[in-house]
């Protein structure tokens, strides 16, 4: 298997810049490094102090933060592609017969830009990645499906056609047959395409889906396929060379989306019967040969109940979900690009690609599935994984402290498993999931607990509609925190004021009395303190009486609790060794300000420490009358001004995060005392937004 | 170590008592199960049991403070419960968490005034850390007698008024402890009224919660029946008033707990550091466990102790470094440590007994020792009084007493004295009972304090009766006799009593012995925030040891 890095095309790969940023800049590395080649990272103001930019060898700031004018910017990349190319040693130009610097576009951002394949051309760089002309036939929906049609690989009905008129696409529809998908010929991620099941809604979704697609691609043509309903989502890993090899490394399923994205995927797809892959992969070879593909590249098809499957497009970059695929072949596809990029064959051959076990990833996202998935933003700042080992990939671009930016994807990490069956990796899956805990922001890891743990997930009967249709099991409401636990939560607490307190003591002279001790000990009486913890919407008192032996005992109603613990640290993080009422237990604690949380393999709970009033009257104002920034963002526009009048529901601000808009709206009745922000800046998320008079019935609440 | 803790010459008895705590430690049990090894200790671990299962029942009901219903009325009003404002107030969280609370005069008032329960005296006060620093808490509780901070009890206005220690002293004291520098802080959370406004009118910054805590010479009533005006006392008094108009008050609160947060504010910003006089070393705890205390005292005053054991319960690592333990056996000195402070230790074995004059002097000397170096005194007194007798008296025991006494008085250092058996006679004044001024006196429940032993007074009186008899030409009957003895002892019973010692603030309180060691590091701590003063002694006459004097022993032969 190892063959010579230098190869018959004379290139040589010493350094390769990574267009890209985050988890996919550092997955690349990772090999480079491995490798002995040297990486180059580039980064925008937003990232400076980011994970990718400190494993680089090199590292060069391209701009601001917005991604137009730093990951998408052609020039300024090239720019750092030839400065960074001039910084070779002597020995390295002595040595070698041509040197050349290369560019890895990774996924997103420019990977699929034909232009941008054309200019690395132009300047003597090698785009690892295919031709252009095979990034700009198959970006091009309509051309696509013709030239895999052409192959013999099955397409899906459709209409690709030049004529854009209503009257056209209405009777196309007609023919293929309601339902039909009508999707944007230069579109992507869900924009400018609709599903239309009946021709009555077909002239009004047609003029919506052309708006969404003018907007978004500055160009409405509309293609037309058969919809297939309930579908699977299976795509093939293909991979070709200079010398016209390809060859295939089986397949993922990706059915699990939300929001038109992928959340979860595996390798192989369940239930595939050898045939069927055979089939799938020779069709996918079939068509990257037709294109004449070089590279890393991924055949999505669409697969209906009966496994028969039809083309849908070909991503000619490496995938997000490419690690499955690596766990389930033994196979570095990076390794393998940046080999087949200085002009080598593909490394195994057909037969020797074989299939072992089975893989997950699962990604993980800064977002809020109890809000309809939004995107969310914001610090890291507790963050702790599952070890990874051979079979488990944590791949990730962040760390405990970073940040997760509004200007970019939402997504924190990829959790990937291995085991020697699909069954076993699930179980695995769920496990490594348990131990993967963030504080900080919204994440999707208990709703991908939740997703992961469903039967029908569990029997593989996955489909794209699988969210939506089991959605009330997915996003089941918040339910009370047992007592038990609020126990633990209120225990943890009173542990960690008690370390916080030693630490303290330390610094003082006088560290050795008693008044310094936590003991809470009261002559011939027991203390008992009052907490209040807030789970949810509910305030639940717990009296908590501190035993001369140093446990507790906790009431909470009518329910007492015998409750002791300890704090014990490994690996930066802490864990609460507790028992409550003699069962014992040791879930991860963290308290960050106002909010207890615990992670145990049963369950991550979040409780909250209520602010007192006086402490929080701003926040307050926010909290009862939502006028808080939901997320970081711009606000775009402001419609109220100190003294309006305003009525619930009434618009107050537009805020913009996360490419999308977001309305501030009024939470009651009321008149505006101030508004914290002007058009154009910028809010954190939670930073209160507009603050409203006291009112009489507020203050009388106060009293 | 053991050799630190018994001296070579220990008497056999201690001895004995020793190895039962080595075997109790390497039995790992209870130590209510080693103390049953011998009948005597689990007769005494019963007895002593009893004793503090009545003094934590009867302090849980002072806890509850004022009557269900006068509790139910104060919390509708959004109000805290005093108790709850101090826990409030001692540092509850964050930095400086759950800091004890050296609860003083729990149980003054304790069953005075017959049928008026007025739980601990109707004002809970105390010792706790608030932001770091060490405060005095005062905390008036309105629930027991329905009025708040200062208003005088009329009916008893003799009792509280015209005296030198009565109310006015308080205000005296205010401007006294200004003078010297002693922060005072007063958080208005009830009515203040009267002489009670000028609480927080003397203190250094105050705090007031509005709609609930008022300020004023004379309130509504009064005003009206003086001058017909008629006027709310929000008005009149209220936070709106003193904050915006008056100036009266510093702070404006909305509820108590925003008041008790303000509070910890203050003292955060007073800028004061406590500065140790004396070295520290790391708490260490006591190798034995504390509750063989129980089974070592018991209840029983005739039973003798090695003083040893006790301490052995409640200093650092059981070490002990004995002064002069070859001299004389009824008095024990030494050094040691509690929770890393150092401290001198006087205890009693008994009476002042075979060699008091020289263990009367052997106390003069130590108490001179820790003056010298700064060191706190610790008197642990069990003691029934010098001895009487001509031998006694020829030997010169009230000169050696004397000097003592005097020595324990003129000590500049903080005295401790905790009473764990019978404190009789003279043997109180020397072993620094409350005349000689110790920062805090505490009492064992077991404890006994009187002029002398109840049944010792009976026999006194009965043979003065049955002299005058005799005089008289009768005869004195048994019956007469105990008669006359069975009121006496009892009285003596009832007026030696914790309780009744507690009740009149003749202590700062009963503890459990079990806590013994916790409350005197917390009375150590405490008073260490003040400089240790240099100490001037008086006239102490020359003591000159006999070493020839007459032993018993020499009298029979």
């Amino acid at each position: 298997r190892t063959m010579k890095y230098a190869t018959a095309t004379g290139r040589n790969i010493t350094k390769v810049l990574i267009a890209n940023r985050g988890e996919i800049a550092c997955r690349v590395m990772r090999t480079a490094k491995k490798m002995g080649v040297q990486s180059v990272a580039v980064y925008s103001e937003a990232d400076r102090n980011s994970m990718h930019v400190d494993m680089a060898d090199e590292a060069y700031s391209i701009g601001p933060a917005p991604s137009q004018q730093s990951y998408l910017s052609m020039e300024k990349i090239i720019q750092v592609a030839k400065i960074s190319a001039a910084q070779v040693s002597h020995e390295e130009i002595y040595n070698a017969k041509g040197i050349s610097s290369a560019i890895h576009p990774g996924y997103g951002f420019l990977s699929e830009n034909m232009e941008f394949a054309e200019l690395c051309k132009q300047e003597g760089i090698i785009f690892i990645g295919p031709l252009s002309s095979a990034i700009r036939d198959m970006g091009i929906k309509s051309t696509a499906k013709s030239i895999m049609a052409a192959a013999g690989v099955p397409v899906v009905e459709g209409y690709h056609g030049e004529d854009q008129s209503d009257q056209c696409l209405k009777e196309h529809a007609g023919r293929i047959g309601y339902p039909v998908m009508i999707k944007a010929i230069r579109g992507g991620g869900g924009k400018g395409m609709r599903i239309i099941r009946s021709e009555k809604e077909f002239q009004e979704q047609l003029e919506s889906a052309r708006r969404e697609a003018k907007k978004s691609f500055n160009d409405d043509a509309m293609l037309i396929e058969k919809f297939v309903d309930t579908p699977r989502h299976v795509e093939v890993q293909v991979f070709g060379d200079h010398h016209g090899n390809a060859v295939y490394l089986f397949e993922r399923d990706c059915s699990v989306q939300r929001r038109h994205q992928k959340i979860i995927e595996e390798a192989p797809g369940p239930g595939i019967k050898p045939e069927v892959r055979k089939k799938l992969g020779e069709a996918a070879v079939r068509a990257a040969k037709a294109v004449n593909y070089v590279g890393a590249g991924t055949v999505e098809f669409i697969m209906d109940s009966k496994h028969d499957f039809y083309f849908m497009e070909m991503n000619t970059r490496l995938q997000v979900e490419h690690p499955t695929t690596e766990m389930i072949t033994g196979t570095d596809l990076v390794e393998w690009q940046l080999r087949i990029a200085a002009g080598e064959k593909i490394p195994l051959s057909q037969e020797e690609i074989t299939l072992q076990g089975h893989a997950f990833e699962a990604r993980i996202y800064a977002e809020d599935p109890n809000n309809d998935f939004m995107p969310g933003a914001g610090p890291l700042v507790h963050l702790s994984t599952p070890r990874a080992d051979l079979s488990t990939r944590i791949e990730t671009g962040v760390r405990q402290g970073d940040e997760v930016s509004v200007h970019y994807d939402p997504m924190i990490a990829k959790l990937v498993v291995w085991a020697a069956d699909r069954q076993a990796a699930l179980t695995k899956l769920r496990y490594s999931l348990r131990q993967y805990n963030i504080v900080g922001l919204h994440t999707n890891i208990d709703f991908l607990l939740r997703l992961t743990g469903h039967p029908e997930f569990e029997a593989g009967n996955v489909h794209t509609d699988f969210i939506p249709q089991h959605r009330k099991e997915l996003l089941s409401s918040r339910k009370a925190a047992a007592k038990e636990v609020l126990c633990q939560a209120a225990l943890g607490l009173i542990l960690k004021e008690k370390t916080v307190s030693d630490d303290f003591k330390i610094q003082t002279q006088d560290q050795y009395s008693p008044f310094a001790s936590s003991s809470g000990r009261r002559l011939n009486i027991c203390y008992t303190r009052n907490v209040t913890l807030r789970d949810g919407k509910n305030n639940v008192a717990i009296a908590v009486t501190y035993n001369h032996d140093g446990s507790y005992s906790m009431q909470i109603g009518d329910k007492t609790f015998q409750v002791l613990g300890d704090l014990y640290s490994e690996e930066d993080c802490t864990y609460l060794k507790c028992s409550v009422n003699g069962v014992a237990s040791k879930p991860k604690l963290i308290i960050l300000e106002n909010t207890i949380y615990l992670f145990s393999m049963e369950e991550s709970i979040q409780i909250d420490i209520p602010v007192p009033k006086y402490l929080s009257s701003v926040s307050s104002a926010g909290t009862e009358g939502g006028t808080i920034a939901p997320m970081a963002g711009t606000i775009e526009k402001v419609f109220v001004k100190a003294g309006d009048k305003v009525h619930a529901g009434d618009s107050l601000m537009v805020m913009i995060a996360m490419k999308m808009e977001h309305i501030i709206r009024a939470p009651k009745d009321g008149t505006i005392k101030r508004v914290f922000y002007k058009e154009g800046s910028q809010a954190n998320r939670h930073a209160p937004l507009v603050e409203f008079e006291e009112e009489e019935s507020d203050k009388k609440e106060a009293e | 170590l053991a050799g630190e803790v018994a001296p070579d010459n220990v008497p056999e008895n201690y001895l004995f008592v020793f190895i039962l705590s080595i075997l109790n430690r390497q039995k790992q049990g209870s130590s209510a199960e080693a103390m049953t090894s011998g009948a005597l200790g689990a007769e005494n671990y019963e007895q002593m049991k009893a004793l503090v299962g009545q003094l934590r029942e009867r302090a849980q009901r002072i806890r509850l403070g004022g009557g269900e219903k006068a509790r139910e009325r104060h919390k509708s009003r959004g109000k805290l419960l005093p108790r709850e404002r101090v826990d409030g107030l001692i540092d509850p969280g964050s930095v400086h968490t759950e800091s004890p609370f050296l609860e003083l005069s729990q149980f003054a008032g304790y069953q005075l005034y017959d049928d008026e329960v007025v739980p601990a005296g109707g004002i809970i006060t105390g010792i706790g850390r608030v932001s770091g620093v060490e405060c005095m808490i005062v905390a008036n509780d309105a629930t027991v007698k329905g009025v708040d901070s200062g208003g005088a009890h009329l009916r008893r206005q003799a009792d509280v008024f015209p005296d030198r220690d009565h109310f006015g002293r308080i205000f005296y004291n205010q401007a006294i402890m200004s003078s010297k520098n002693i922060t005072q802080i007063a958080v208005v959370m009830g009515s203040c009224t009267a002489g009670g406004a000028y609480v927080p009118a003397m203190a250094d910054e105050n705090i007031i919660v509005r709609k609930q805590g008022t300020i004023f010479l004379a309130g509504p009533p009064l005003v009206k029946a003086a001058t017909g005006e008629e006027v709310s006392a929000e008005d009149l008094g209220g936070a709106d008033l003193h904050c915006r108009k008056s100036g009266v008050t510093d702070y404006y609160a909305l509820d108590d707990n925003h008041a008790l947060h303000l509070t910890r504010k203050i003292v955060r910003n007073l800028n004061y550091q406590k500065k140790l006089d004396v070295t520290i070393e790391p708490s260490e705890d006591p190798l034995f466990p504390a509750d063989e205390l129980y089974g070592i005292v018991g209840a029983n005053l005739k039973r003798n102790f090695d003083v040893r054991e006790v301490i052995a319960r409640l200093v650092d690592g059981s070490r002990f470094s004995e002064f002069k333990a070859l001299y004389g056996d009824t008095l024990v000195t030494g050094f040691a440590r509690i929770f890393g402070y150092p401290v001198g230790i006087i205890g009693n074995n008994g009476v002042l007994f075979s060699e008091s004059a020289k263990k009367a002097s052997t106390g003069t000397h130590f108490v001179q020792l820790c003056c010298q170096r700064k060191i706190p005194l610790l008197f642990l007194q069990n003691i029934t009084g010098f001895m009487v007798g001509r031998d006694y008296e020829a030997e010169g025991i009230a000169k050696d007493g004397a000097k003592m006494v005097a020595a324990v008085a003129c000590a500049n250092v903080p005295k401790m004295t905790v009473i764990i058996g019978g404190s009789y006679g003279a043997g109180n004044y020397g072993m620094c009972g409350r005349a000689y001024s110790p920062r805090f006196l505490y009492l064992w429940p077991n404890a006994r304090i009187s002029v002398m032993g109840g049944e010792q007074a009976a026999n006194v009186l009965a043979t003065i009766a049955k002299d005058q008899r005799a005089q008289e030409g009768k005869q004195f009957s048994s019956a007469e006799e105990a008669a006359l003895k069975e009121p006496i002892i009892a009285r003596f019973e009832e007026e030696g009593n914790p309780y009744y010692s507690s009740a009149r603030l003749w202590d700062d309180g009963i503890v459990d012995p079990v806590d013994t060691r916790l409350v005197l590091g917390l009375s150590i701590s405490a008073a260490l925030n003040a400089p240790i003063q240099k100490t001037d002694f008086g006239v102490l006459r020359i003591a000159l040891a006999s070493s020839h004097r007459p032993t018993p022993s020499h009298d029979r032969l």
